[in-house]
């Protein structure tokens, strides 16, 4: 059995050899004065779910608009497929779109929300009934055809809403928030479907989210998005292992970020003086002596013991704070120069003396967990 | 205060409301001419009523006045919010919701006056309208109806959430194509209400009509105003009681539909 | 069809805008500057009854624009006493509605349902039927063999009619009654938002019932408040049925004195004037209408 090459493992972006199915260029849109969108180019690989991340006004909502043609650019290029999107309205572009509030037909029945598409593309109504069951089928909800919207739940809506902007088979689909209106737990359950479905029917997926870790269970890519700019795009280990910025780092999962003026920046050897104390970190090329820096490490990559532990970097502190999170506990440490520092911890069972409060402790970290951030 | 102000206020001013319209509809069955005087139970005046020509005329031309001018008001209103809502950036878009706030609050007086003002000059110069009559009464209530359809119809616009229309134009639908599939069906409370609106404020009209209406054509009001300038008529309580059961059936079955639809 | 429109440079969105522009342009804005020319236009007697804006005498244009009608307004106490009045009449019967609805209004607004939506469409029906109608019932009740005063003589408490038709109190009457609803829809709107928990908070400090409605309810009903006097003064102003039914000869309120400006003198540039001057008195009025519905719209 031949399975189909999805992007998710032929990873397209990497080798650069693939034509990108999306490709935006120099994009702004302004509202007024404001820059909503502030002069993106990004490219987008067939098969691809890409994910924009950012908090509300970061212009994510506003790109994605502009791709489904709801907007029009101030200035630069869109084009899907190599077709350029500028006098293309929305009714005939290659996309769809799920919305945020789902936008169902509030008048119409499940099964008429999901025809509606077809219909209008003048495919023969039969037809376009078939098509409708075996996508009703694939979203779970046979047997709800005759239901009208408020006559579902939350995630049955959702799932009607992910049937529509489906039916098309759209080359392009454009997920505004797709789960954020479903409580924590089915929200989880329907990322993993969303994942399948995509990698079904092999359409290109474009969701806009504020939730990092949907973006990271979700995507094959993310574009961290802030004030209208993107600044960042890479696969998710990527945005989390080595982020090109402090507003990354501190955005995608828990850091301690350490303001810090590069002391020695040898090939070798490179250490910062953080306001914690001096840092060993891995060499870094490009970087001057007096140069500064952010310091970024995440709190799990730090060890904590009662004892000195021979490390590139260990200080001594007081546990000031513990919160057992159940799998993890996350300790926050005052260090003996007033500064304090996060640090979490898997829990295991057979530990009968955890670490606990108003302790003595030493955190210890390997020059290579660092980040440095020159912005 | 609570228990006992409040209800026992309520209540008179509710006896003040309706008094009057009961006290109509009592002498409306009262034999004698004279108001005061019982002078037992009869349906006279409403035989009377229905051989008034005078009055079934108006009655029928008002109707008739009502209903087209509704009709053409709700149309141009529906118009006329969906520019100001939906249309995004439209120029003097200022000067559009101007003219709708205005008429509003304008007195009947000055539009009557202004609008006749307007006819007599276009007749000079046009020769149309050729005097004043049915279509110039229409189009003064046209003219104010549209501004009250707006703002109901504009009112529902707003608070309906546009992504459903975007989700059609998404789906392949032509602008058209939504406003009739998605639009229409969505904003058809508001479009009734509105019609309703101007279908009531245009019968119930006497100033614009009095000013703008030519000799040959009197609307219910102005000969209701002209009978009861000289006092009280028996046939016009008969009348008054007619209006008020058509419209309060109308209203209280209006209201019940409207209760037991599904809240969407 | 949409291709030969589209020819002839018509799209379906310039149409959908063009089409009520031009309809309130011909029927609204235009009138209103019929309306400013003539009030600055000589009257004569002619037909129409006024003089050009403009006329070549001797190949010459001579232009006619003159002040006099409002002048003449101002000379002539009639007019001035008429706006005077007017405003008398709109403050005292706003007032009056104010004190009438308010209680009407907060009643609704605490009612359960569904006693709320009953009470609500009790309001509103009233006002569907005819407003002329609805004055002249009030002519049977309040005239000298009318229901009142048979009801007192034949009880005894008055041994001769009180005469109360054709006086202001009978047009206070009408107007109270004609634009109750007006008052108590805005109030209601208000005063049914209004937190249950505030009043409770209130009462749970100490404060009493009546310190409570002074002190906490008053004053954040504001906005409907002046909502609703808005919207009784605004109409009022310019009101001409009720006073013309109700009212007696010295009844003096603007929106008569138009009316027989134009229907019994014959003098539109004066009716013109008269007019032009109602509206200047009504947009400090206005203003604050729309000052208050944008602050309702807020909350």
């Amino acid at each position: 059995m031949i399975t189909p090459s999805i992007a998710a493992d032929a990873k397209p972006w990497r080798a650069r050899t693939e034509t990108p199915f999306v490709r935006v260029t120099n994009l702004t849109k302004k509202f007024g004065e404001v820059a909503a969108v502030d002069d993106i180019s990004l490219d987008i690989y067939k098969g691809e779910l890409f994910c924009l991340l950012g908090g509300s006004g970061c212009g994510k909502s506003t790109l994605l608009r502009m791709l489904a043609g709801f907007e029009t650019p101030t200035s630069g290029q869109i084009l899907i497929d190599g077709q350029d999107m500028a006098n293309v309205a929305a009714n005939q572009r290659p996309t769809n779109m799920m919305f945020q509030s789902y936008a169902l037909f509030p008048h119409m029945t499940v099964e008429k929300n999901v025809i509606y598409g077809l219909l209008r593309e003048g495919v023969p109504k039969v037809e376009a009934q078939d098509r409708v069951a075996d996508m009703l089928r694939l979203v779970k909800l046979d047997g709800f055809a005759k239901r009208k919207p408020h006559q579902l739940s939350g995630g049955q809506q959702q799932r009607v809403a992910l049937a529509r902007s489906l039916i098309k088979q759209p080359k392009l689909l454009l997920l505004d928030e797709p789960l954020g209106a479903l409580d924590k737990k089915l929200r989880e359950e329907t990322q993993f479907e969303l994942i399948k479905i995509q990698e079904d029917l092999g359409v290109t997926f474009i969701v806009v989210t504020h939730d990092q870790e949907e973006a990271m269970t979700l995507s094959t890519r993310i574009g961290v998005m802030d004030a209208g700019k993107i600044e960042q795009v890479g696969e998710p280990r990527e945005i989390y292992e080595t982020p090109n910025s402090k507003y990354v780092a501190d955005f995608i999962g828990s850091v301690n970020v350490f303001d810090a003026k590069v002391e020695i920046a040898a090939p070798d050897m490179m250490r910062v003086n953080a306001d914690i104390g001096p840092i060993l970190t891995e060499p870094m090329s490009g970087l001057t002596a007096n140069q500064t820096v952010h310091v970024a490490v995440r709190p799990e990559r730090i060890h904590l013991s009662r004892d000195k532990v021979e490390a590139d970097n260990s200080m001594a502190g007081v546990v000031q704070e513990v919160a057992y999170l159940g799998n993890i506990s996350v300790y926050h440490v005052v260090l003996e120069n007033g500064h304090q520092i996060k640090v979490s911890a898997a829990n295991s069972l057979h530990d009968d003396n955890p670490i606990t409060w108003d302790e003595n402790v030493f955190v210890s970290w390997s020059a290579a967990a660092n980040r440095v951030l020159t912005r | 205060m609570k228990i006992r102000f409040l209800p026992i206020a309520a209540l008179l001013g509710f006896i003040f409301l309706y008094g009057p319209i009961l006290s109509l509809i009592i002498y409306s069955f009262n034999e004698s001419k004279l108001v005061t005087v019982w002078g037992g139970f009869s349906t006279k005046w409403y035989g009377e009523l229905f051989r008034n020509e005078q009055i079934m005329g108006a009655a029928l031309l008002s109707l008739k006045i009502a209903a087209i001018s509704a009709t053409v008001a709700t149309v141009l209103g529906t118009m006329m919010s969906m520019v100001l809502v939906r249309f995004g950036k439209v120029r003097a878009r200022g000067l559009l919701s101007g003219m709708i706030t205005a008429p509003l609050v304008m007195p009947e007086v000055i539009t009557g006056l202004s609008l006749l003002l307007l006819f007599v000059a276009m007749e000079t110069m046009f020769g149309w309208p050729a005097g004043r009559g049915l279509t110039t009464i229409l189009i003064a209530h046209i003219t104010f109806c549209m501004a009250f359809v707006t703002v109901v119809v504009q009112s529902r616009l707003v608070d309906m959430d546009n992504s459903i229309e975007e989700a059609a134009l998404d789906l392949g639908a032509s602008p058209l194509r939504v406003f009739f599939d998605i639009t229409l069906p969505m904003i058809a409370p508001a479009l009734i209400a509105g019609w309703l609106l101007a279908f009531t404020l245009s019968l119930d009209d006497l100033v614009v009509a009095s000013f703008v209406s030519g000799p040959g054509a009197s609307t219910l009001p102005m000969v209701i105003f002209s009978k009861v300038k000289l006092g009280v008529s028996p046939d016009i309580n008969a009348l008054a009681s007619l209006i008020i059961l058509v419209v309060s059936v109308g209203i209280v079955a209006a209201a019940l539909i409207l209760q037991r639809k599904p809240k969407t | 069809m949409k291709s030969f429109l589209s020819k002839l440079g018509f799209s379906g969105r310039g149409l959908v805008i063009a089409v009520p522009t031009v309809w309130l342009v011909a029927f609204f804005l235009i009138p209103f500057l019929v309306v400013l020319k003539i009030s600055v236009s000589e009257p004569r007697i002619a037909i129409p009854p006024y003089a050009p804006l403009w006329e070549t005498v001797n190949g010459a244009i001579k232009f006619n624009i003159n002040f006099e009608n409002y002048a003449y307004m101002w000379e002539d106490s009639l007019y001035v006493n008429a706006y005077l009045s007017s405003v008398k009449i709109a403050a005292i019967s706003t007032i009056l509605t104010l004190i009438v609805g308010y209680p009407m209004a907060y009643y609704i607004a605490r009612s359960p349902e569904p006693r709320r939506s009953i009470l609500l469409l009790l309001i509103v029906l009233p006002f569907w039927t005819s407003f002329l109608l609805r004055v002249y019932a009030w002519i049977g009740i309040l005239k000298t063999k009318g229901v009142i005063n048979h009801f007192l003589l034949s009880v005894g408490i008055i041994d001769e009619p009180i005469i109360m038709m054709q006086t202001d109190f009978a047009v206070y009457v009408g107007i109270v009654y004609t634009y109750l609803p007006f008052m108590i829809l805005p109030l209601y709107a208000n005063l049914v938002k209004l937190d249950n928990s505030l009043l409770e908070a209130s009462t749970d400090l100490g404060a009493g019932r009546v310190s409570t409605f002074f002190r906490i309810t008053f004053p954040l009903s504001w906005p409907g408040v002046l909502a609703g006097s808005m919207l009784v003064f605004i109409p009022v102003i310019g009101e001409f049925v009720i006073p013309t039914l109700l009212g007696g000869p010295d009844t003096l309120m603007i929106g008569k004195v138009l009316w027989n400006e134009y229907f019994s003198n014959r003098d539109w540039p004066v009716a013109s004037a008269v007019a032009m001057v109602m509206l200047i008195v009504m947009v400090i009025p206005i203003m604050i209408l729309q000052n208050a519905q944008n602050r309702e719209a807020k909350t």
